[in-house]
């Protein structure tokens, strides 16, 4: 149920998100002199911010950003998280407590001010951004992964494999990685929305994606400090992250309860 | 019939279970009564009821997805079923109190023991903090648990499982109930331990003259305990006899069965009868085939080479502290051990849990690296070989797990699971002569070939381990190790999977060690057996020796152990 | 375990440090970009104060060994404030904010996990969870200025923002915003642990023993599916840290948060090294504090210490 609805759910903006922008006359810079902060109307479908632009566009365009940032950053952190948690997990012993410990001294360290410290200095790369956020949520990734792959190296079918004279690379990748991937796909599909999260948050600073570039963070922003001249300017861009979230946040928890094999044993 | 009401009178249950796909009836129309002061033994295997019985007897089943349909439980006259759940409290660990299989996870694990006895009393008989813990302790020293007062404080994971089972029973008996339901109280225990805490609830049982409902798959554990026994079989009560007649004359088909199935110390049967020997699946009997129960004629395999030496092996684990794991200490999980199998025979390895016997099995294979000593297989020792030569020695030793759901890959389906090590170790062959000699191994394990396409949680746990075996003969292994391979199998299964292991090691000329905690299934299998006690082998001989005449004072303690169903008519206790 | 825990923490603050203290230097830009054209004799007096004339090296042991004294240094933007001074105000407005906020979510989170386990599966589970769903995926800032629009503005109830000395109505709209997602995912938790140690054979025996619902909860159930909360206290905590840097900018508070982004944003070297140094020694802290909690609910630990 759960999966289905969120399912639907991204579907939908993503659509919208791609397709959407084909249908509009305008264009996301242009400044409409007479027509600022028109409420929605025929013309503008989800009315003009202060400065006369139009925001249907500005904010399809903007999630394009969001949701490629997202996307991006996981699949950064997936990468990451997976190799390192497999290989400490897999060669266990002394390599596995240096690697863990120094999980552990990321863990401590406020990421997310550096994060900052990174992006107001370097904001006008997005690409560190995507490196940045990828670099702060690889730890729990790879946390995950680690204790899975300790979990199913003590288990029987792997021992047969290496009892029958399997190498240990055809282990990880015939028996170790194919048990992993629905523990991945189920972290992956949770990462995407707080890299979502993390992006927007950096932008509502102004410190995330720069102008003439926007993301929903940075529309959030703008529509927050004129909330009380075109409170639309903060619902729409509000709306669709939202519901850009709970669709991942739904499709994530959908995805575990089916998969997560905590869940499985109780048979 | 006497005239007294029975303590406790089930009439007509049924209990359903709603799964994702359809309707099943876990208890269909039981009834039996239990009269005061007389235990009821309830026999069953995995599935058969048994425990979903004893749950709705205190009204614990899970609803949803369970349900009880319709019948009734009278306890002293009154309707349980219908009782408000309120008075049904006042009854639960009061006048019915219920002992469970697990020790490890009944007892919650972040309050003291002691603590959670009291509660009971300080519930049920409103004591107060002080006097419920002067009781507690009277309580606990009456279980026999030594040092009451020190162990009154002790959290769970601070016991043995069978102290933790004492408390359990501590708990129950607190409030000295009317009925004791025993769910499975030993399954999880040790056989020596097992043997005191039965004699415990036999015990307790006549000192407060209360009934007793004890549910087991283990028809020798209910022998000399119940007074009558109630057969159940796939949610139905298939027989209910005075315990000697379960024994001496069982009525039905798969009572018969498994009586006949669960291998005896006395008589050696050359194969074991099972339960489809009995009857068929539509539950119709069956002529049961002539066995010669003449002890089996083991043949004398000591002039056989030696396919396999242990010299001296150690397996020390180290106990790591602190923040960069400083080893200071080692536990000895296998501390000198020496033996030699000779080709084609069978060694048994017995011992309790924790014994050394599991890590023993995998260190011969390297899969756990020595600490010292030397493993000769077939002149080649095996800690020297390079990882390549390695390989190469494993396709001739192979190994059997105990758990029929951890030892299959659950991404693979069957055949890939098979076609694995054939693609490994005979790497020229084509995918057509792989998949053909994969569907062969089905057959030589007793399996269906057309089931290749199937992932394993489509079969049960026999035909898992069918699978396992026949993946460890997809290597054509002169020798297998089998790691308690039967024990987590119902009785009627573990027949036919030690049949099987006996029937391959005939047609190949297999050389077997056997580990297991069992020593009736080790004296069926095994030719020579070995005895393991804190890492080292205290006692090796054959099987007939060890069992007749044992030396160590702790294979006779083994030995005495074993809950032995009545060999004849005898006098209960 | 304490001690060794406290001698753990040096090297990370160490680290935290030292990361910050170069990022700072390889930003572009200097701390005094926006003045117009410096005098000498001015530039002269700069740099006695901050030793910019000095090597980065020699900057950074003067730094550290300052920062050991308990010295943070004298603030670039804030010229007549010293970074502790400027801490000294800020901290306890923030953790005024964390502790409401911490409390807050924690109450709120465990009652609604609570409720939700025990309805599992009917009515009220659906409304918690589909609530918690909304409230975890709407991040506060969205939040922060509907609520103001419509009890600050609107309705006049509460004050637009500001802090006036931490009068209660100027801490009610920040703490609700801030602790908001914090409930929501703290619910999820407490539902999803309760509901795994209610499948626990354990909590079948308490039934057993007679116990009633309400307490095969509170004595039986809580305190093991406390467990993952605690564990995840340290993440919250962080959370509520970093979380306030946005919440302190809306309301215009004078948190520490807003120290840090005003002085990144103005290369006030001093003032971010500083902010970032105390919320390093807070996560120490309160990691720290979480272990110890988990060690006195959980008495299995002192065992697997091995593990």
């Amino acid at each position: 149920m759960k999966l289905k609805l969120g399912l639907g759910l991204l579907f939908i903006i993503v659509v919208m998100v791609l397709i959407g922008p084909v249908f509009s006359e305008f264009d996301p810079e242009t400044i409409h002199w007479d027509d600022m902060a028109i409420p929605p109307d025929s013309i503008y479908w989800m009315g003009t911010d202060v400065m006369g632009r139009d925001l249907y566009i500005r904010i399809l365009l903007g999630g394009q950003v969001s949701l490629m940032v997202g996307i991006v950053a996981t699949l950064v952190s997936v990468v990451i998280g997976v190799f390192y948690g497999m290989a400490a997990g897999f060669l266990g012993g002394r390599v596995d407590a240096v690697m863990m410990r120094l999980v552990d001294v990321f863990y401590a360290l406020p990421f997310l001010f550096l994060v900052i410290l990174l992006m107001v200095f370097f904001g006008q790369y997005l690409w560190l951004l995507f490196v940045a956020i990828g670099c702060y949520l690889w730890l729990d990734m790879a946390r995950i992964v680690r204790g899975q792959t300790m979990m199913l190296k003590r288990q029987a079918f792997v021992e047969a494999a290496h009892a029958l004279g399997q190498s240990n690379k055809k282990i990880i990748f015939s028996h170790v990685l194919p048990n992993l991937k629905g523990v991945v796909i189920v972290y992956a599909t949770l990462t995407i929305p707080q890299v979502i999260m993390i992006e927007s948050f950096l932008s509502f600073l102004g410190l995330g994606v720069q102008e003439p570039m926007t993301s929903w963070g940075a529309l959030v922003n703008e529509g927050a400090s004129n909330m009380d001249m075109a409170v639309w300017s903060l619902l729409f861009p509000a709306l669709f992250l939202a519901l850009t979230l709970i669709g991942f946040n739904l499709v994530g928890d959908g995805l575990r309860d089916r998969w997560d094999p905590a869940l499985q044993n109780n048979k | 019939m006497t005239n007294q009401k029975p303590l406790l009178n089930i009439k007509n249950l049924i209990v359903e279970f709603n799964t994702e796909h359809d309707l099943v009836r876990a208890v269909d129309d039981l009834s039996f009564q239990i009269e005061a002061g007389k235990t009821m033994g309830l026999v069953g295997e995995s599935g058969s009821g048994k425990s979903v019985t004893a749950l709705s007897v205190l009204g614990l089943v899970p609803q949803p997805p369970g349900k009880i349909t319709s019948g009734a439980i009278e306890f002293r006259g009154t309707d349980l079923l219908h009782l408000p759940e309120k008075q049904l409290r006042c009854i639960r660990g009061n006048d019915i109190s219920m002992v469970f299989q697990e020790p490890m996870t009944s007892l919650n694990p972040v309050f003291r023991v002691g603590h959670q006895i009291a509660e009971v009393l300080r519930l049920h008989q409103k004591l107060n903090r002080k006097q419920a813990k002067a009781r507690t302790i009277e309580l606990m020293d009456w279980v026999g648990i030594p040092e009451p007062h020190r162990r009154y404080r002790f959290y769970p994971h601070e016991m043995s499982g069978g102290q933790k089972q004492r408390v359990m029973i501590a708990m129950a008996i607190a409030c000295q109930p009317r009925l004791l339901i025993c769910d499975e109280p030993t399954t999880a225990l040790d056989v020596t331990i097992q043997r005191q805490v039965l004699e415990l609830l036999k015990n307790l049982q006549q000192e407060l003259g209360m009934s007793m409902l004890f549910i087991t798959h283990d028809l020798g554990v209910i022998a000399d305990l119940a007074d009558e026994v109630v057969v159940m079989y796939r949610a139905k009560k298939v027989e209910q006899a005075v315990t000697q007649n379960i024994f001496n004359a069982p009525q039905h088909p798969y009572t018969k069965g498994l009586l006949a199935c669960r291998p005896k110390l006395h008589d050696n049967p050359k194969r074991l009868l099972t339960v489809g020997d009995y009857m068929a699946e539509s539950g119709v009997a069956l002529n049961p085939p002539e066995v010669s129960f003449e002890s089996q004629i083991k043949s004398d395999k000591s002039t056989q080479p030696a396919l396999l030496e242990v010299k001296n092996l150690k397996t020390y684990f180290p106990v790591k502290t602190g923040l960069w794991g400083r080893v200071t200490s080692h536990v000895k999980a296998v501390d000198g051990v020496s033996f030699t199998v000779k080709k084609g025979e069978t060694l048994g390895l017995v011992g309790e849990s924790g014994c050394g016997k599991t890590t023993l099995g995998r260190t011969i294979l390297k899969l756990q690296t020595a600490t010292a000593g030397q493993v000769i297989y077939d002149g080649i020792d095996v800690f020297a070989q390079k990882p390549q030569q390695l390989r190469q020695l494993r396709s001739r030793m192979q190994i059997i797990f105990q758990d029929p759901y951890a030892s299959l890959n659950p991404r693979m389906t069957v055949g890939q699971t098979l076609m694995e090590p054939l693609q490994l170790h005979q790497p020229h062959n084509s995918k057509q002569q792989n998949w053909n000699k994969a569907a062969e191994l089905m057959q030589q394990v007793g399996m269906n070939p057309d089931q290749l396409n199937r992932f394993p949680h489509e079969f049960s746990g026999g035909q898992r381990q069918r699978i396992s075996i026949a993946r460890a003969l997809a290597v054509e292994p002169e020798f297998i190790i089998c790691d308690e391979s039967v024990s987590a199998l119902d009785v009627s299964v573990q027949a036919q999977v030690l049949n099987l292991l006996l029937d391959l090691q005939d047609q190949m000329g297999l050389t077997y060690i056997f580990i297991s905690h069992d020593l009736s299934v080790i004296n069926f299998i095994a030719d020579r057996v070995g005895v393991m006690n804190q890492g080292k082998l205290v006692e090796l001989n054959t099987a007939d020796e060890i069992y007749r005449n044992p030396q160590n004072p702790y294979t006779q303690k083994l030995l005495d152990a074993i809950p032995e169903p009545m060999p004849e008519p005898m006098p209960k206790l | 375990m304490v001690v060794k825990r406290l001698l753990w923490a040096m090297p990370v603050l160490w680290l935290i440090l030292t990361i910050t203290f170069f990022l700072l230097r390889v930003a572009p830009g200097g701390p005094f970009d926006q003045e117009r054209e410096l005098t000498p004799e001015m530039m002269q007096l700069i740099n006695d104060k901050y030793q910019l004339d000095q090597p980065l090296i020699h900057q950074y042991g003067s730094y550290l060994s300052a920062t050991l004294h308990g010295d943070l240094g004298p603030s670039f933007q804030y010229i007549d404030y010293s970074v502790n001074e400027l801490v000294a105000l800020g901290l306890p407005v923030s953790l005024k904010l964390g502790f409401w906020a911490l409390l807050l979510a924690l109450v709120l989170g465990l009652l609604l996990g609570m409720i939700a386990a025990t309805y599992a599966n009917k009515w009220p589970d659906l409304v918690a969870m589909i609530t918690a769903v909304i409230g975890i995926s709407t991040p506060n800032f969205v939040i922060a200025p509907l609520l103001v629009l419509w009890l600050a503005v609107h309705w006049q109830w509460l004050p637009v923002g500001g802090w006036s000395g931490g009068h209660w109505t100027y801490v009610v709209l920040p703490v609700i915003t801030l602790s908001l997602p914090y409930i929501a995912s703290i619910a999820r938790l407490v539902r999803g642990s309760l509901l795994e140690v209610y499948s626990q054979p354990f909590v079948r025996t308490a039934k057993a023993k007679g116990l009633s619902d309400s307490s095969v909860l509170f004595k039986h159930a809580l305190r093991p599916a406390m467990l993952p909360l605690v564990s995840y206290l340290g993440p919250t905590a962080v959370g509520l840290m970093t979380g306030s840097v946005v919440i302190e900018q809306i309301f215009g508070i004078p948190g520490m948060g807003r120290y840090f982004v005003q002085g990144a944003l103005n290369r006030d070297y001093t003032l971010v090294l500083g902010v970032v140094l105390v919320v390093g020694l807070l996560m120490v802290l309160f990691n720290l504090l979480v272990d110890v909690l988990y060690r006195w609910i959980d008495p299995r630990m002192g065992v697997e210490g091995s593990h």
